[in-house]
């Protein structure tokens, strides 16, 4: 709570620092001092900066978000219809990834050393080591370019049929689904092999219990509160893809929204999104903390 | 500050004479390749790379052009030779900054504990709670796009995590017999700190300079690629991409091949700390 209240600070304030009067840029060259004054008053923008930034914060806890500067729609409405296509691609992205990721993730684990898990840790390490939108270029590249399945850009207007709307969903959860799941993989294999590590887990093995069983007996209801926090925590890098992958796909989300406002210097509704992942992003690893927490009794002090 | 940057010398660093194995040396190698190339770019640039040399653009590899022509023309290969200049530049810059001030003020709060610990460390995590894109984009719409206020952001998105890290590490070592006896001795903080703490977390510590290198080459190339990097008409690679992504349709070398170099880069540092030898990487276990 407390680090919400400083992170939105943060956000506040850096935004504050924007170059230029607002009241000036709305008016454009022509504007009279005169005007510009008024406008300036009737924005409250002459009051000190702390008791806007009371009066914003107030403004976030009850739904008020203000108005948008360049086109004067409430931001609540503009990032009301954005945030149900971002957060429909996140769902559709961790419906397809945690079931990979675990799978591969527990997999390698099994199977240490193996050529298996050599394949999946060069994997992973090189998607974890490149940007995200290289990744996106890549998908592109071969879905697009050389297999011609996929329109290079996702979101045409026209997404009516339900081939047309796969179509169009694809390339970004391709994309946001390499990003997360090689993030996910990488956590759930390390949370599974520290299990197997433990002398409960070797004492089974020295009983003649089987590998496989070994694994999915022995070590996993003791490594699924990891794993659910490795999950949580993977998913909060869904907010840093999504801004890249929204941009490269033009798809018509809170990111984009976000990048745009930013091109044309509207300061609510970059507060407002900022926010928005602010908030999603924390509430992922808090989620982790609190699972973590709850799956380890040791952390409970 | 002033402390870190002036004793290493003096200080014993086991930091050669390791045995690395293949892959590390490999990462190695590619990354003293870069730091070259980011060195002597000017000098071995085929074409001044800001210049239009050919009329057809989105070329394809030839013998004049190594890596193809942009979308006005220009030679790819001189670009991304100068785009190491500033790729690995701002970022080498970004995280020398944010390890430094994230060490010592690690070190500092560890070894003083208390109200002082408590206040930094729970400040420092609420920055961690932004993330880092988010932040970048933030911070430099705001403040407009130069070279000095890339780096800055940059360090400060890394500051905390270096700051955890060091803690956590420093925490364990503060409690030795040694700095103990240090202690007792009625030794100054800045000794402690300098002559105690530092030589006894530097490997580790040196290990995630690296990785956290990796993390700022992404964000910066992020930056870039969404516009609000290095401005034009320089470009790092990440801007590299952003100027050619028409091309991607085409399949155009020119988008191919900033994408490459940032690759190498990061993945042969991610390999090079990967295998590391355990004695300087596993320290913090």
């Amino acid at each position: 709570m407390i680090t919400l209240v400083i992170v939105s600070f943060a956000v506040f304030f850096a935004t504050e620092m924007l170059p230029g009067d607002v009241a000036e840029i709305l008016l454009g060259q022509a504007a009279t001092p005169e005007a510009v004054a008024g406008l300036r008053e009737a924005m409250g923008l002459n009051e000190p900066a702390f008791s806007r930034f009371l009066g914003w914060l107030g403004g976030l806890a009850t739904g008020d978000m203000g108005r948008s500067y360049v086109n004067d729609i409430e931001v609540v409405d503009l990032l009301g219809r954005r945030l149900g296509n971002s957060l429909r691609l996140a769902a559709v992205v961790t419906m397809i990834c945690v079931p990979f990721a675990l799978t591969c993730g527990i997999a390698a684990a099994m199977w240490q050393g193996s050529l298996l898990d050599r394949a999946v840790s060069i994997l992973t390490i090189s998607v974890i080591s490149v940007p995200e939108f290289m990744v996106a270029t890549l998908a592109v590249l071969i879905f697009a370019v050389w297999l011609g399945w996929l329109p290079a850009l996702s979101y045409g207007a026209d997404a009516t049929s339900f081939v047309a709307l796969i179509k169009a969903y694809a390339m970004p959860v391709i994309t946001l689904t390499c990003v997360v799941s090689a993030q996910m993989i990488r956590m759930t294999r390390a949370a599974v092999i520290e299990t197997i590590n433990t002398p409960y887990v070797e004492m089974a093995l020295l009983k003649g219990a089987s590998r496989r069983r070994m694994v999915l007996r022995h070590a996993l209801p003791n490594a699924l509160g990891p794993i659910a926090n490795a999950v949580a925590l993977s998913l909060s890098y869904l907010v840093g893809g999504v801004i890249i992958v929204e941009t490269v796909f033009n798809y018509p989300g809170v990111a984009k929204l976000m990048v745009d406002a930013v091109a044309t210097r509207d300061l609510p509704l970059i507060q407002s999104c900022a926010m928005v992942f602010c908030v999603s992003y924390l509430s992922l690893i808090t989620l982790a903390d609190v699972i973590a927490t709850l799956s380890n009794p040791r952390l409970r002090q | 500050m002033i402390d870190h940057h002036d004793t290493p010398r003096g200080l014993r660093l086991p930091r050669f004479g390791y045995a690395f194995n293949m892959t590390g040396r490999i990462g190695l190698a590619v990354i003293l390749f870069w730091a070259v190339i980011a060195i002597i770019a000017p000098l071995i640039t085929p074409y001044p790379p800001g210049e239009i040399v050919d009329w057809d653009y989105f070329g394809p590899v030839s013998k004049s052009y190594w890596m193809g022509t942009d979308y006005l023309g220009r030679d790819i290969l001189s670009r991304v030779l100068m785009g190491a200049r500033y790729t690995v530049g701002i970022s080498l810059a970004g995280v020398t900054l944010a390890c430094a001030g994230g060490i010592v003020f690690g070190m500092v709060a560890a070894v003083i504990g208390g109200w002082f610990d408590t206040i930094l460390s729970r400040l420092l995590d609420a920055f961690n709670g932004i993330p880092s894109l988010l932040f970048g984009l933030v911070v430099v719409a705001a403040v407009g796009s130069s070279i000095p206020v890339l780096i800055l952001t940059l360090a400060a998105i890394y500051l905390p995590g270096s700051y955890r890290f060091a803690r956590a590490l420093a925490v364990n070592v503060n409690t030795m017999d040694f700095v103990t006896v240090a202690r007792a001795r009625g030794e100054k903080t800045g000794y402690l700190i300098r002559a105690e703490i530092l030589p006894n977390i530097l490997g580790p510590v040196l290990a995630d300079l690296g990785l956290r290198f990796v993390f700022i080459v992404l964000v910066l190339s992020g930056l870039s690629f969404l516009g609000i990097g290095v401005q034009p008409p320089h470009a790092d690679w990440g801007g590299l991409v952003r100027e050619n992504i028409e091309g991607l349709s085409l399949g155009a070398p020119a988008v191919i091949f900033p994408c490459i170099a940032i690759a190498s880069l990061t993945i042969s540092v991610n390999m090079f700390i990967d295998n590391l030898p355990k004695k300087i990487r596993d320290r913090s276990q």
